[in-house]
């Protein structure tokens, strides 16, 4: 029995499917997936010109509220907000008042006094942009920057548009995304969102103490054996192994990881001969791959930064967009009453 | 609204649906109390007068409901709630006895802390209270706690309330001391190594939101190694809050066997499962969390068969700040011991568990757990609920009255309304009274 229908999805969307809060892709459809990547699409020109700025965040009060440090996904969101003329405020909340004992509740009451119209947040703990999203004064966006082990939905699409730029569509595409998943709130955005957008087949390659439990209902199979796994792959996304996994007794050591599921120039010549090389940074050479397969011509890995910046500014723009024509609904609904 | 002295006093409940608490269902029957006690059942009853007779039409009579798993947050967690107030709490969701959980602060682990529930229960408490001791000192799992000591205040059992002890050996010797005395040892079986940093079910639901999970072997591990050095030491061993399926295969084994084991489960676990989840609800952040469906099957099988005695709120009131953060911050527990009988009405008009099974484990089930009697027959005390299974309430800030607000179900009707409680025949609770 569900207790209760305030599920993500609809805390971030309108009631005519617009865009409110950005906080997962559980519950936007292909619809929305494909606008979202046509919308940054456009916006990569933007990028191109001399003065990369266009007014549509003119006036508006964009708050990068990292609890967790970070530095490209902030600087992208940084830049992102100026190019759509918002004023942008940083917050490095992992050094000030949480770590005071505030609480999270309290921290918000005080920025929301600042009289904000968007909150791009990065948390440690899974939710915590949801829960933001639930307590904040209507009006005010929340846009997810990483949130613990749930969602890195702005990284997701970005990858789908880089995805995009070089294959042309998802129909039709083998992709896998290799490491350690079970850690990853990327992995469970890109599978998500691969699967909404029709990609043909999703792959995870792990040891068994990298996969969650159950992990193929999210929408995946899954290869233990890595040399199985590059068969006619479209594209193979590696994930960043943080060093600590071998603390936890989740992994041996690095050299093992790296011989089994590390990327080198044989594994990934067992792909298709056209197969592209995504990693979402930062990336540790000679952990998950090898300096030659990094910096080589399969590799997208710099064409994913320039395009986050577009989808953030997408991403910013349309939730802005959804917060004002849900107030300009209720006003005129009011009008009317 | 609190208790009413009517001692001394003779009452009359006349008509409705009796459960007698022996298995006997009896339809417009009369009860006499006098003096705290039941003087009269039936035709003796209905030809005798009282100073206030009650119909009881429409209504089912029951013995009170008694609650093995309760947490009244006093001494020390005043914020939360205090005894008075979550045990009128109590009496409004038909209770009559309350075991109070170890965890409070300081712990229940000296006769002292006894003596201080049971003092404040004496003179603000209109049902009873029965304190749980700490089985080691401050719970901590390292040393054993002054157990005989515990037992001649007036503790009924010891147990660790939801903390574990730090190792199979501490545990053994817990079990072996705790026996001597014939104590019962009430646990929450989970493995601390094997739950480490999670805090809901490793299954489905976790694996999407990227929660930190709790897989069902820290559960069930700690289930067989219990039932294994409960039937080495021969203490009698009670398992408190099943959340899994295999727990309850594990328990009817140990039970086949001949092991001295009880066993109950959270009202919560009956009606909800991981699904509940899915919106990031920190309310529904419970410990043991709660499962799949297939669990909540399981363990409703195992009331419906009486694997399962009892059936528990596990109330666990709190203040609006340890629930409004992200999960991984917030404090596990729901203030649910005024929705258990709505909630296992429920459960009735689905066809998942019969009305007389719901009762049982409220009434007789628990009580025997306890070593006492929960019936309605000449001599027993006044313990009585009285509730109309067909009227409906809604659970909101102004219905309820234990000082947690985050109540299983807040937004909705529910059925059944508990209109008189009696502990020891006076009005704990009266519907009229509100």
């Amino acid at each position: 029995m569900t207790a209760n229908d305030s599920s993500p999805h609809h805390l971030q969307l309108t009631r005519d499917g617009q865009l409110r809060h950005f906080l997962t892709l559980d519950g936007l459809d292909r619809a929305l997936l494909t606008d979202i990547l046509d919308t940054a699409d456009s916006f990569i020109e933007v990028g191109e010109r001399t003065i990369k700025k266009v007014p549509l965040l003119r006036g508006r009060t964009v708050v990068n509220l990292f609890f967790e440090s970070s530095t490209r996904t902030r600087s992208t969101f940084e830049l992102a907000a100026k190019r759509l003329s918002a004023d942008v405020l940083n917050l490095d909340i992992s050094t000030s008042a949480t770590s005071k004992g505030e609480s999270l509740s309290d921290t918000l009451l005080n920025l929301e006094a600042m009289a904000s119209d968007m909150f791009v947040v990065r948390h440690s703990q899974s939710g915590a942009p949801h829960f933001i999203a639930e307590s904040v004064t209507p009006g005010v966006a929340i846009i997810n920057a990483g949130d613990g082990r749930h969602a890195h939905p702005t990284q997701a699409m970005l990858d789908m548009l880089t995805i995009r730029q070089h294959k042309g569509q998802f129909e039709g595409l083998k992709v896998a995304i290799v490491g350690d998943v079970l850690h990853s709130r990327v992995a469970r955005s890109q599978i998500r969102a691969l699967n909404e957008l029709g990609a043909e087949e999703v792959r995870v390659i792990a040891p068994g103490t990298l996969l969650p439990k159950d992990v193929e209902s999210l929408g995946c199979t899954v290869e233990y054996d890595m040399t199985r796994g590059m068969k006619d792959l479209d594209v193979v996304i590696m994930l960043r192994l943080q060093k600590e996994r071998m603390e936890g007794a989740l992994l041996p050591s690095e050299r093992e990881f790296y011989r089994l599921y590390g990327l080198n120039q044989q594994k990934l010549a067992l792909a298709h001969p056209e197969c592209i090389v995504m990693h979402p940074g930062p990336i540790n050479r000679g952990v998950e791959i090898e300096s030659a397969v990094a910096d080589g011509p399969q590799s997208v890995i710099l064409n994913q930064v320039t395009n986050g910046i577009a989808i953030r500014m997408a991403v910013m723009s349309m939730a802005m967009g959804g917060q004002v024509s849900e107030r300009q609904q209720k006003l005129s609904e009011r009008g009317q009453a | 609204m609190s208790s009413v002295n009517t001692s001394g006093i003779s009452l009359k409940i006349t008509g409705g649906r009796l459960f007698d608490g022996q298995g006997a269902e009896q339809e417009n029957t009369a009860l006499l109390i006098r003096d705290g006690r039941i003087a009269a059942v039936g035709e003796a009853a209905a030809r005798e007068t009282a100073d206030e007779t009650i119909s009881a039409e429409n209504s089912v009579i029951t013995p009170g409901f008694v609650d093995l798993c309760c947490n009244l947050r006093e001494p020390g967690n005043g914020q939360k709630g205090n005894i008075a107030s979550e045990t009128l709490a109590a009496a409004h969701g038909g209770f009559t006895t309350v075991c109070a959980s170890p965890e409070t602060s300081p712990v229940n682990d000296s006769s002292a802390v006894t003596h201080l529930i049971r003092d404040g229960a004496a003179s603000r408490s209109p049902i009873r209270v029965l304190p749980i001791g700490a089985i080691t000192r401050g719970l901590e799992g390292d040393l054993l706690s002054d157990m005989a000591g515990l037992a001649s205040a007036g503790c009924v059992a010891v147990g660790n309330g939801s903390r574990g002890v730090r190792n199979a050996r501490i545990l053994r010797r817990c079990m072996a001391y705790a026996q001597t005395f014939g104590l019962t040892v009430m646990f929450s079986p989970e493995n601390q190594a094997l739950a480490a940093d999670g805090y809901a079910h490793d299954g489905l639901v976790t694996s999407r939101l990227g929660l930190l999970g709790i897989p069902e072997v820290a559960e069930t591990a700690a289930v067989m190694e219990m039932l294994l050095l409960a039937e080495e030491t021969g203490v009698r061993l009670h398992l408190s809050q099943l959340s899994c399926g295999r727990s309850v295969e594990m328990l009817a084994d140990a039970r086949s066997r001949g092991i001295a084991v009880t066993a109950d489960v959270a009202m919560h676990q009956l009606v909800f499962t991981e699904d509940a989840l899915a919106g990031f609800d920190s309310r529904f952040h419970v410990r043991p969390p709660l499962r799949g469906e297939s669990d909540r099957k399981a363990l409703i099988a195992g009331v419906r068969e009486g694997i399962i005695d009892a059936i528990v709120s596990q109330h666990q009131p709190h203040d609006t700040a340890a629930k409004q953060a992200p999960m991984a911050a917030t404090e596990p527990g729901l203030s649910s011991i005024e929705s258990v009988l709505s909630l296992g009405l429920e459960l009735v008009e689905m066809n998942e568990l019969a009305l007389p099974d719901l009762i049982r484990a409220l009434t007789t089930g628990p009580a025997s757990v306890l070593g006492r009697t929960a019936r309605l027959a000449e001599g027993e005390t006044a313990d009585i609920c009285l509730f109309d299974p067909d009227a409906f309430w809604t659970p909101n800030s102004k219905t309820l009255v234990s000082a947690g607000r985050h109540a299983p179900v807040t937004d909705r009707e529910l059925p059944g309304v508990i209109r008189l409680t009696l502990s020891e025949g006076r009005k704990a609770w009266s519907q009229a009274v509100i």
